[in-house]
């Protein structure tokens, strides 16, 4: 298996300490991960864009403000990847998309600017499936990532950029976004931890919109730890964002060694044994992380989630509707690609026709029927409704337990190619992350253990919404017990 | 609304939307400046501009001014939904606009007319302008353009869309309520509504139904009217063409049609072909607003008096007409009035002279000043001309009435001189008298000349005419 | 297999969606789409009348903003990213189907 993963991957809260005491510098770190990236990146290509000369400049200008004493940060000289539908000001900023190609855009969203006042070195944008649609990467129109596991299989998506450049060593973080699990199933297929936060509870400013009411931005780690650190930094109210939870959520970090005695864990049932295209192996791995919960101190459960049955017909009706408004500004006056026409609405047919690629097509048409006239009850109503049913489900069940447990992905990385040809087959990959999504909720995906194939597998932790330390806490059980 | 014919056997029905543009600091959805005239796309952002990854924040402003629109409408104040207008159009940034749809922030309402006719009012809710599209080309219209320039200054201002039910029966009715909504909202100070300037724009759905029919026949918007005058036009002129085409037995289609103010006609605009599916859905992006009772109630408190209000004040006066009332409210005289009154001032002479001679304005003039020149005039003090006068320099100047007239060497001749100099006109003209006295009105002239001769002019032609009447009559 | 939409519902959405499809990407949106709709047939199926529609996942309410100006653009920020641009505005071409 061709592989490019490091032997031994730093933590970003060990840099954070070395380059704030100055027993290294953030230069010295950066050039080090940019050295990974230089041997590797060919073969993974996880990166639409390295931007080595800003991320020296900036690594620079870390060092000189420790050196003259003043206030670095929790981040400080930790080299961070962004996946590329994140605005960057100045640095092209392209969703993966022809339509974006080149883009800068004027103004950093809101993560952008928190991790560079946290002192983070930004070291470039990562791939993604288009306009984050899709769960292996392949819609990118910059070519497919590879997973740095076993380089003929899909890093998972749409954030497999992002996943894959924290597996294959070249950053210690990197951050996502999460629509349907976007960022929970790459980790999954990469062995990295993944987290979704709740809704809200991370700014969407600056966030190239997918779906605007399931979309959330999110940390890809080395550790469930560095995962926290990172997502407190990003996390909190912003006042651009009408959507963003104004209550300050509880510490993650603090309580995250607090173990799992007397927690109780439901175990989703419909999301094991009955679902399509699940594999042995993940439902193995599954119960043996159960088990490590039990022998820890947990009381584990089955349960069910009735509503889950229908998420993923909610989702593809939702998700699209949403995408198709939100990607209505694409057409070719502003910025971007244009392609001229007789006339303006040749100019708009000709820009978006050649500008997006099939899946972007597929959703948008998809949306656009969702919400036309006639349909709107049939479909996009009726998804709203089972978005309700299902949030009271979870309301049910969380006065039972502390958190649930689900596999994150059905199966472990697939083959480049092998489900590129039949969307619907591509859109189970989804069914277990895709819940969360539709009722806001906060998730995490941890890896534990491999398949036969030594593919890494991860099971998700899910927690009430603006619960995240105990699913924090859980998780990190977790992640000792899988070492 | 009772029924009314607008020509034949038919009757007009008009209902207009009227698009209101809030002054607001800034605009609905961003912190750019709410402002007219910049250079171009010099007032945007991010959001404003639709950029990749921006996002909305309403401004509770404009969300407050919504609300008190509402209330003075008499509309109920709703839990509200933003929602997308999806269309593609290049002066809309993100090829849908933010507006309300199903649950608006005001429904429900009435807009009382100064004749004392209601117009039912369906909604009036909150949406963002778009930016402009100037068509560069031969004619400065669509039709024949070369190509387009966009400025998105305008795009995201704070609008308030007021619709009106289809109450509307006459082109007067149609007039009187762009005008009365116009000065409800000066009143409450939410924006300069100036028709020429597009901070009010007024569409009219025209159809028309023989008289005695129930149901509603095919309407049409008419859009691009620019004046009140514009307005009645344009109504007309469409009403006509409705009822040409049934009389040919033809049907008007459904469709926006644009007035044409050069041509005098309306012209038809996209064809029922392309006609849009909005795809209408909740703006996920921003999240439902909902009022309290105590912001309500505290606007309801807070009202200004409006005018139908300022209206009744006028109209619990007797002899006032109505529109006297009206014109009085829409200069700003009706306190004024209402205070020189109170000063002593006979109502229908205040009203008159504010009416008739103080179109231009107010200047220096008080109200006890002008109950006192009214006093005056009713003594026979002063004349009416001489009044007129007197008026004026107040206007210019102030001061008090007595002061200016003794100064401009005004002082009407008193009753009982006059009656004297009559009575010695009388001795001394007796054959005139004789001829006067048996109905020959032509010696009158001359009686009147005599006396103001006498008195250089200072005596009141009214007075002089009432007193030799009184002689004759006497006899 | 039922048809939950047509090729001619995929050309008309698509034409409101701005996009231009070949006659082969008709028929393989079409049937794609099918299947995606197919599947969502569970959901069209459920009886969920007493059920209220959920647009937002977390019930907030009233998140507004003062009328105080943030810093705006200028137009350098911005026009140099524009494929066309005149005298200071975005330039398109010419818009048809407006009047007669």
């Amino acid at each position: 298996m061709n592989s490019v993963t490091p032997k031994q991957y730093q933590s970003a809260s060990e840099i954070a300490g070395l380059v704030a005491n100055r027993e290294t510098s953030a230069v010295e770190i950066l050039e080090r991960h940019l050295n990974q990236i230089e041997e590797h990146e060919k073969d993974v290509n996880a990166f639409n864009l390295v931007t080595i000369n800003e991320a020296r400049a900036a690594a620079k200008e870390t060092d000189k403000l420790i050196v003259e004493g003043g206030n670095v940060g929790p981040l400080a000289g930790v080299p961070i990847a962004i996946k590329d539908n994140l605005c960057t000001k100045g640095i092209p900023t392209t969703a993966s998309s022809k339509i974006l190609e080149g883009w800068k855009p004027p103004y950093d969203a809101t993560v952008v600017r928190k991790l560079k006042e946290a002192g983070a070195t930004i070291i470039g944008k990562t791939n993604l499936d288009e306009f984050a649609m899709g769960s292996s990467t392949e819609n990118s129109a910059f070519g497919p990532t590879r997973n740095p596991h076993d380089l003929s299989c899909v890093p998972g998506g749409s954030s497999g950029g992002s996943a894959a450049a924290v597996a294959a060593g070249f950053a210690p973080i990197a951050i996502g976004s999460d629509t349907g699990g976007s960022i929970r199933q790459p980790a999954a297929l990469c062995g990295v931890v993944g987290v979704k936060p709740t809704y809200g509870g991370v700014s969407r400013y600056g966030l190239l919109a997918f779906a605007s009411s399931l979309d959330q931005v999110g940390p890809f780690a080395t550790s469930v730890k560095d995962a926290a650190i990172v997502h407190e930094v990003i996390g909190g109210y912003d006042p651009l964002d009408s959507t963003s939870i104004k209550q300050a959520p509880n510490s993650f970090v603090n309580e995250i060694d607090q173990g799992v005695n007397k927690l109780k864990v439901g175990i989703i049932s419909e999301l094991m044994g009955g679902i399509d295209g699940i594999t042995q192996e993940v439902i193995k791995q599954t119960n043996i992380a159960v088990s490590a919960l039990s022998d820890a101190g947990a009381q584990v459960e089955e349960v069910s989630l009735p509503a889950a049955l229908y998420c993923l017909s909610a989702y593809y009706l939702i998700a699209p509707a949403e995408a198709s408004s939100n990607l209505s500004r694409y057409d070719g006056v502003r910025y971007g690609l244009r392609v001229d026409g007789a006339n303006l609405k040749e100019m708009n047919v000709n820009t978006r026709t050649e500008g997006f690629g099939d899946e972007v097509k597929r959703r948008i048409m998809l949306g656009t029927y969702a919400l036309s006239a006639g349909y709107y009850d049939a479909y996009y109503g009726k998804a709203l409704k089972v978005r309700r049913l299902l949030a009271e489900n979870f309301a049910d069940l969380y006065k039972d337990y502390d958190v649930l447990l689900s596999p994150t992905s059905p199966c472990t990385a697939f083959k480049l190619g092998a489900k590129i040809d039949d969307p619907m087959t591509m859109y189970v990959n989804d069914v277990c992350t895709i819940p969360s999504n539709l009722v806001g909720h906060p998730a995490i995906s941890i890896p534990f253990g491999s398949g036969k194939d030594g593919m890494p597998i991860g099971v998700q932790i899910l927690a009430p919404p603006m619960n995240e330390s105990v699913m924090y806490q859980v998780a990190h059980t977790l992640e000792k017990a899988s070492q | 609304m009772n029924q009314e014919t607008f020509k034949d056997n038919w009757e007009l029905i008009v209902g207009l939307e009227v698009h209101v543009e809030l002054a607001t600091q800034t605009k609905l959805f961003c912190g750019c400046l709410n402002q007219f005239g910049s250079e171009a796309n010099t007032n945007v952002c991010p959001v404003c501009l639709g950029l990749p990854g921006s996002l909305p924040v309403v401004n509770e402003t404009a969300v407050y001014y919504a609300m008190q629109l509402g209330r003075a409408l008499h509309c109920s104040v709703n839990r509200s939904v933003f929602a997308r207008k999806n269309y593609f159009y290049p002066d809309m940034p993100k090829d849908y606009q933010i507006s309300q749809y199903d649950l608006p922030t005001n429904l429900n309402g009435y807009l009382e007319l100064p004749t004392g006719e209601a117009v039912g009012i369906e909604r009036a809710h909150i949406e963002e302008d778009t930016g402009k599209t100037t068509h560069i080309g031969t004619s400065g219209r669509i039709s024949g353009s070369d190509y387009s320039l966009v400025d998105y200054n305008r795009a995201g201002i704070p609008l308030i869309e007021v619709v009106s039910k289809p109450e509307i029966r006459t082109i007067e009715q149609a007039k009187a309520y762009v005008s009365e909504l116009r000065n409800i909202i000066l009143a409450l100070d939410i924006s300069d509504a100036k028709m020429e300037e597009g901070s009010i724009r007024v569409d009219a759905n025209v159809s028309v139904r023989e008289n005695g029919e129930q149901n509603l026949r095919t309407r049409c918007e008419i859009k691009n009217v620019n004046s009140l005058k514009s307005l009645g036009r344009a109504i007309e002129y469409e009403a006509n063409r409705h009822i040409s085409l049934y009389g040919n037995g033809e049907y008007p289609k459904q469709e926006t049609r644009h007035w044409d103010e050069d041509a005098g006609r309306t012209r038809s605009g996209r064809s029922k072909e392309d006609a849009e599916d909005y795809r209408y859905f909740t703006e996920p992006d921003l999240v439902p607003l909902n009022p309290s009772e105590e912001t309500i109630a505290k606007i309801d408190q807070e009202m200004p008096e409006l005018p139908s209000e300022r209206r009744r004040k006028l109209a619990n006066l007797t002899g006032v007409k109505s529109s006297d009332m009206t014109l009085l409210v829409e200069r700003n005289h009706d306190a004024f009035a209402l205070d020189a009154i109170e000063g002593g001032g006979e109502p229908e002479k205040v009203v008159k002279h504010l009416v008739n001679n103080l179109s231009s304005g107010l200047g220096a003039l008080t109200p006890e000043a002008l109950a006192q020149l009214i006093q005056m005039e009713n003594n026979s003090e002063i004349t009416s001309t001489q009044a007129k006068k007197v008026l004026g320099e107040l206007v210019q100047r102030g001061g008090t009435p007595a002061n200016l007239a003794t100064e401009l060497g005004f002082e009407a001749v008193g009753i009982s001189d006059l009656e004297n100099l009559v009575d010695q006109l009388i001795n001394e003209h007796s054959d005139e008298w004789e001829r006067f006295c048996s109905g020959d009105t032509k010696v009158q002239g001359f009686f009147v000349g005599q006396v103001m001769k006498s008195t250089s002019g200072q005596a009141d032609g009214k007075v002089i005419n009432q007193i030799l009447n009184e002689r004759s009559t006497a006899k | 297999m039922s048809d939950s939409i047509s090729s001619d519902e995929v050309k008309h959405v698509a034409h409101l969606a701005r996009l231009r499809l070949t006659s082969e990407e008709l028929a393989t949106f079409t049937e794609q789409l099918r299947a995606v709709l197919d599947h969502a047939k569970d959901v069209e199926a459920l009886d969920l009348d007493d059920v209220e529609p959920m647009s937002h996942p977390l019930p907030i309410e009233n998140t507004m903003r003062k009328d105080i100006p943030n810093p705006m653009l200028k137009p350098s920020d911005f026009l140099p990213e524009a494929p066309a641009v005149e005298g200071g505005r975005f330039l398109v071409p010419k818009i048809l189907g407006e009047e007669e």
